[in-house]
């Protein structure tokens, strides 16, 4: 796995609306696990915003050495294999953004950060988007989307999905959709619950809260 | 034991020293060290609410000059790129306190220290110590200062043990602590070279069974190619062959003989002969032997977790790429506990060709890194940019 953030968001990195959306869903005052943080955009909005007590995972050397110093709590460290390390319940919300994607284990990284946290917030982009859909079937080409920007044989996103099929590992697992916050062209709404066909194609993106 | 302790603080060319007449240190081999005397370097302010103290714990042969010139060898502080005013380690805003470990060999209590009966110097009668002995006589001077708690403990080496020890014994005492290049363990590859260089000293003729002081001869060649063997572990292979390759040493051929026709080979003597002007060898064998004996998870049943159970510390672990005397992998597990036991900590590697010693070069990433842990410290434990605990207007 090379470093997700970059291969997954490009030139997108600075600018995400999934960021500010996320925090809003994170109660002042808790603790707050970001695994796969990058350069720490999301933990320093967190603290400053929500006053958490922010920690951070991420694989990338540069990401951890940009999070130290400006002062976060973050560990050099794989999602697929560090999170057996942390302790049962040791965080209120465990926060996986953008990542899941890149992970050699998406059901193992996700059951491991239902046993680490009570609260979960997931971002994905949405394979089910109806550009992507279209883009196959007219072309016959592995889609390259503005959030997916990388070749078949270059990206890091190895474990695609559409809402649906995150929603479905989630039932899976055992875990409970309390809410879905889709976007597209940067315009955000939330439903209660799983999002429904409509929304899974018309959604490049998807924020799930998730819960035990 | 309840014994009048008094204190004398004196100040003399090799900077400052506290003797703690009438104390008894307990030591983890059963025994106990009567009159400790504690060497030790202070730089800038103590705050009124005595919170601005970091602790600077030095390695294995290094000393208590970390920012000033050291009186006898006339070299700059081994840490002087970092502490100082204005600096990542800023001495306007800090109080840095760096101590001469017992068992050393600059100032603080050790084996050429007198026997309190007055039968001469210690020698190998001097107790075996530990780094938990180490880290219980800084206590003594922690202490003596009123510090109840260490804003940072700090150190590289053998200094990230104590940096680590001082946070699983005292955890309510050091509010932040950065090991770097350490370990909660000596591995076994490392007790393997430290063995070495204790076997070349203790076969030295002029070792004497560690009697040598008595004597007008020291084991210098003993000493010297034990330092020889360690420096080795402290370069990465990429250092050794950018520096000196397979490059003759003045010479245009080889010499068929055993002189130093490598560049290598000349450096590593050089290396040796002035280490034994520095250090004495009797310490030598109690300091590795410390470190060997170094075992954080086996002092708490085997789960090194439990060793930070409940720690409210704040760590920083850093190591390098090319240390391959205390790799990266040691730094993970040290991370991995750290986790377990739900500790706030940061852990960065550092991408480094200059292995193990690459702790005391000037490495900007260490650096930058250090600079932002300190300053959310700093900020977390209400110092301000004059390290009192008072508002700051331009912070």
């Amino acid at each position: 796995m090379i470093d997700p953030k970059a291969a997954a968001h490009g030139n997108l990195a600075s600018s995400r609306i999934d960021l500010q959306l996320i925090a809003n869903r994170v109660e002042p005052g808790t603790k707050v696990l970001d695994i796969g943080c990058g350069d720490g955009a999301l933990l320093d909005l967190l603290v400053s915003d929500r006053q958490v007590d922010a920690r951070g995972l991420e694989l990338s050397q540069k990401g951890v050495n940009a999070c130290v110093t400006r002062g976060l709590s973050v560990v050099q460290g794989n999602a697929d294999t560090d999170l057996s390390y942390y302790p049962d319940n040791g965080f209120d919300t465990v926060i996986l953004s953008q990542t899941l994607q890149a992970t050699q284990k998406p059901l193992e990284v996700l059951s491991e950060m239902a046993r680490i946290g009570e609260r979960l917030i997931v971002s994905i982009p949405n394979f089910g988007h109806w550009r992507v859909r279209l883009d196959l079937l007219l072309n016959g080409r592995m889609p390259i989307t503005g959030s997916l920007a990388a070749s078949w044989y270059e990206t890091a996103n190895i474990h695609l999905c559409t809402l649906r099929d995150f929603t479905d590992l989630v039932d899976q697992i055992g875990l409970r959709v309390e809410s879905c916050i889709t976007l597209s062209n940067g315009r955000a709404s939330e439903i209660a619950g799983k999002p429904s066909a409509r929304h899974n194609l018309l959604a490049q993106q998807g924020v799930f809260v998730l819960s035990r | 034991m309840n014994r009048p302790v008094s204190k004398a603080q004196t100040k003399n060319d090799l900077g400052e020293t506290v003797l703690f007449k009438g104390a008894a240190l307990k030591l983890d081999c059963g025994t106990a060290l009567e009159d400790i005397e504690i060497a030790f370097r202070t730089y800038g302010q103590l705050n009124a609410e005595k919170t601005n103290a970091i602790l600077i714990c030095h390695a294995l042969t290094m000393d208590q000059h970390a920012a000033s010139e050291n009186p006898l060898s006339g070299k700059p502080g081994w840490w002087i790129d970092l502490i100082g005013a204005g600096k990542i380690i800023d001495t306007d805003k800090y109080f840095v306190i760096c101590s001469n470990v017992i068992g050393g060999c600059a100032g603080s209590t050790g084996p050429q220290s007198l026997k309190p009966d007055g039968s001469g110097p210690y020698g190998t009668d001097f107790p075996v110590l530990t780094i938990g002995d180490m880290v219980r006589a800084q206590t003594l001077l922690i202490d003596h200062f009123g510090i109840d708690s260490l804003f940072c403990v700090l150190g590289g080496s053998m200094g990230g043990m104590q940096a680590l020890e001082w946070a699983a014994t005292h955890p309510e005492r050091v509010f932040s602590a950065v090991p770097i290049a350490a370990s909660t363990r000596h591995s076994s590859q490392n007790i393997a070279f430290h063995e070495v260089g204790r076997q070349a000293i203790i076969a030295d003729p002029h070792f004497l069974g560690g009697r040598y002081y008595e004597t007008d001869e020291r084991p210098r060649k003993g000493l010297g190619v034990a330092r020889m063997a360690a420096h080795i572990t402290y370069l990465s292979e990429t250092t050794l062959q950018q520096k000196f390759g397979r490059n003759l040493q003045d010479r245009e051929a080889v010499s068929y003989g055993f002189d130093a026709d490598f560049q290598i080979e000349s450096y590593l003597r050089h290396q040796g002969m002035t280490f034994v002007e520095r250090f004495d060898a009797n310490s030598y064998l109690y300091i590795t032997r410390a470190m060997d004996y170094f075992d954080l998870a086996a002092d708490h049943g085997g789960n090194l977790a439990a060793a930070f159970e409940g720690t409210k510390t704040r760590f920083c672990v850093m190591s390098f790429t090319s240390d391959w005397l205390f790799p990266t992998s040691e730094s993970v597990q040290t991370v991995r506990a750290l986790n377990a036991a739900g500790a706030n900590v940061s852990f960065v590697e550092i991408e480094s060709d200059k292995g193990h010693d690459a702790f005391l070069l000037d490495e900007p990433e260490m650096h930058a890194t250090l600079d932002g842990f300190l300053k959310s410290a700093a900020q977390a434990r209400g110092l301000t940019a004059s390290g009192s605990a008072k508002e700051a207007k331009d912070d």
